[in-house]
């Protein structure tokens, strides 16, 4: 019993292992299909410099600094707007059918309107430094870019907050007002922190999707650098194994990512899943 | 009644807007002075507006009509001479139960060390010292009123309101949390207003009863009662008092 509860969820990966391993024999194409040991190679060797565009981890590293700068950028608006939006009923019906006319639209959508507003400026045109290595690092971020990230990780955060903060129980504020909390008070220390575990979900679901629009806000013109451009450009050298390598390592620095968020859900909000609210 | 009221409610009358428009009365002209250090019972059928009345007399609802007065002021906002314990989920589910307990002395600014102090001085009141460091999650329901009840005296109110502290609770513990309710009263000196929908609880608690009855809100009767403590349930004049307020309670009109 032992031995399957650990067998089982090494099925999948073992079997599309087997299948790739035998199509790529039977295909015989590195385009289409290029062999396994040859990604891997790739993977073993991080740092290695591939197609003269710096390596698989600097390109990541790059990569993660944009998403974290567009993702923090929601946070910091979509929290302090969803606790208000939650809280204050006339603040939700101000904003809430506006927002929700943004929200299909799927942040790919707004390339086209993002490239004719920011074009190719990035913070280094922002912050005037204009050579050197700051300005190599500074370029780039491209604040299109940023915008891309920051829609996809907007919503999920906001909608998480206005919902956290709708459910917290009404006797929680009583009991509070009652030991002679104050208004502010109340925010700080009862409707966040009662919040937080639908907040922290928000914000697990949101730096998924901004790390999904990562790839797209790559492939944006002026883009020189990071995971996405990587893959794409790697594309047009028929470099399939290379494209194969980029996906698996986003892959596995968003799980790594949600496995930090579902750690800090697990520790710090045990209370949660075992309060009757 | 030789002492000045410590609390005066005068004309209380509420009214709610219900979801098809109407105006539903809830409490009409209710007139009720609490002496000081007494024990007043509240008791009357679900919707007599019972709670009601402790939430405004909090300050935590506007009253349509009428006002409460807290030593000859009107009560407009919570405050923390006025303590409210609630029936369940009060607790703040993220807090240690010390942390809860030091609550209202931490929104009033107290260090750290000196509310932790403090606060572990109430959980000794209500035997809870040695759980300071769990959670209310794990907690029972029993010891939950305990904390709720060290918390809102570690605030040092003048009044305790209690709105059916022990309604969610069997009935065994709910018994024992009355007589450790009552020692901690006659240990503190605080005025107490519990409402319940118990006569038991109330004929065992309480100096005076207050009996409402519904739609609208009205005091009915108010009773002295002047059995000594403890009291016990096989007492005859016990039996006969709850007799008697069941027998009020159920007019013939339910």
């Amino acid at each position: 019993m032992k031995f399957f509860s650990f067998a089982v969820p090494l099925l999948a990966p073992v079997l599309l292992v087997l299948c790739w391993i035998w199509m790529a024999a039977r295909i015989a194409n590195q385009v289409i299909l290029p062999p396994m040991d040859q990604v891997l190679y790739i993977l073993a060797h991080p740092f290695e410099d591939l197609i003269s565009m710096g390596s698989l981890t600097s390109n990541l590293l790059v990569s993660l600094v944009r998403v974290l700068l567009g993702y923090a950028s929601a946070v910091a608006i979509a929290i302090p707007l969803g606790v208000i939006m939650g809280y204050y009923g006339m603040v939700f019906k101000a904003f809430n059918g506006f927002l929700n006319l943004f929200r299909p639209i799927p942040p790919l959508a707004w390339v086209p309107l993002v490239m004719a507003w920011f074009g190719i400026s990035s913070l280094a045109t922002m912050t005037g430094v204009e050579t050197g290595q700051w300005y190599v690092y500074l370029n780039n971020i491209k604040f299109s870019m940023l915008f891309i990230i920051f829609v996809g990780a907007f919503y999920p955060i906001l909608t998480a907050t206005i919902h956290g903060v709708r459910s917290v129980n009404a006797t929680l504020l009583d009991s509070a007002r009652v030991l002679g909390a104050g208004q502010s008070q109340i925010f700080r220390k009862i409707l966040i922190p009662a919040a937080m575990p639908a907040i922290i979900t928000g914000m697990r679901i949101g730096l998924g999707i901004a790390w999904m629009c990562l790839v797209s806000a790559e492939m944006l013109p002026g883009s020189l650098s990071g995971i996405g451009y990587m893959i794409t450009h790697a594309f047009t050298l028929a470099s399939t194994d290379i494209v194969i390598a980029g996906m698996i390592s986003i892959g596995c620095v968003g799980a790594l990512m949600d496995m930090v968020f579902r750690r800090v859900e697990k520790q710090k909000f045990s209370w949660q899943r075992q309060t009757n609210s | 009644m030789s002492d000045t009221p410590i609390i005066n409610i005068q004309g209380l009358s509420k009214s709610f807007a219900t979801k098809s428009g109407d105006q539903l009365q809830a409490l009409d002209d209710i007139n009720l002075s609490i002496r000081p250090r007494s024990f007043t019972c509240i008791v009357g059928p679900s919707g007599c507006g019972k709670s009601t009345i402790l939430r405004i007399a909090s300050g935590l609802e506007k009253a349509s009509l009428g006002q409460v007065l807290y030593k000859g002021d009107p009560v407009v906002k919570p405050g923390a001479d006025i303590g409210l314990v609630f029936q369940e989920y009060s607790l703040f589910p993220w807090l240690s139960v010390l942390d809860n307990v030091a609550a209202g002395p931490e929104f009033a600014g107290v260090d750290k060390q000196t509310r932790h102090r403090d606060a572990l001085g109430f959980l000794n009141m209500v035997n809870m010292a040695e759980f300071k460091d769990a959670f209310p999650h794990e907690l029972s329901g029993g010891m939950r009123q305990r904390v709720a009840i060290a918390r809102a005296l570690a605030n040092e109110p003048d009044v305790l309101f209690m709105d059916e502290p022990f309604g969610a609770l069997d009935a065994h513990t709910r018994i024992l949390l009355q007589q450790e309710l009552l020692s901690l009263w006659e240990m503190t000196h605080k005025t107490v207003v519990l409402v319940t929908h118990s006569v038991d609880e109330a004929v065992f608690l309480a100096d005076e009863i207050v009996i409402m009855s519904a739609r609208p809100g009205r005091i009915q009767d108010v009773l002295t009662v002047d059995m000594s403590r403890p009291r016990t349930r096989a007492d005859k004049a016990f039996g006969e008092l709850s007799e008697f307020l069941l027998h009020s309670l159920s007019p013939d009109r339910v």
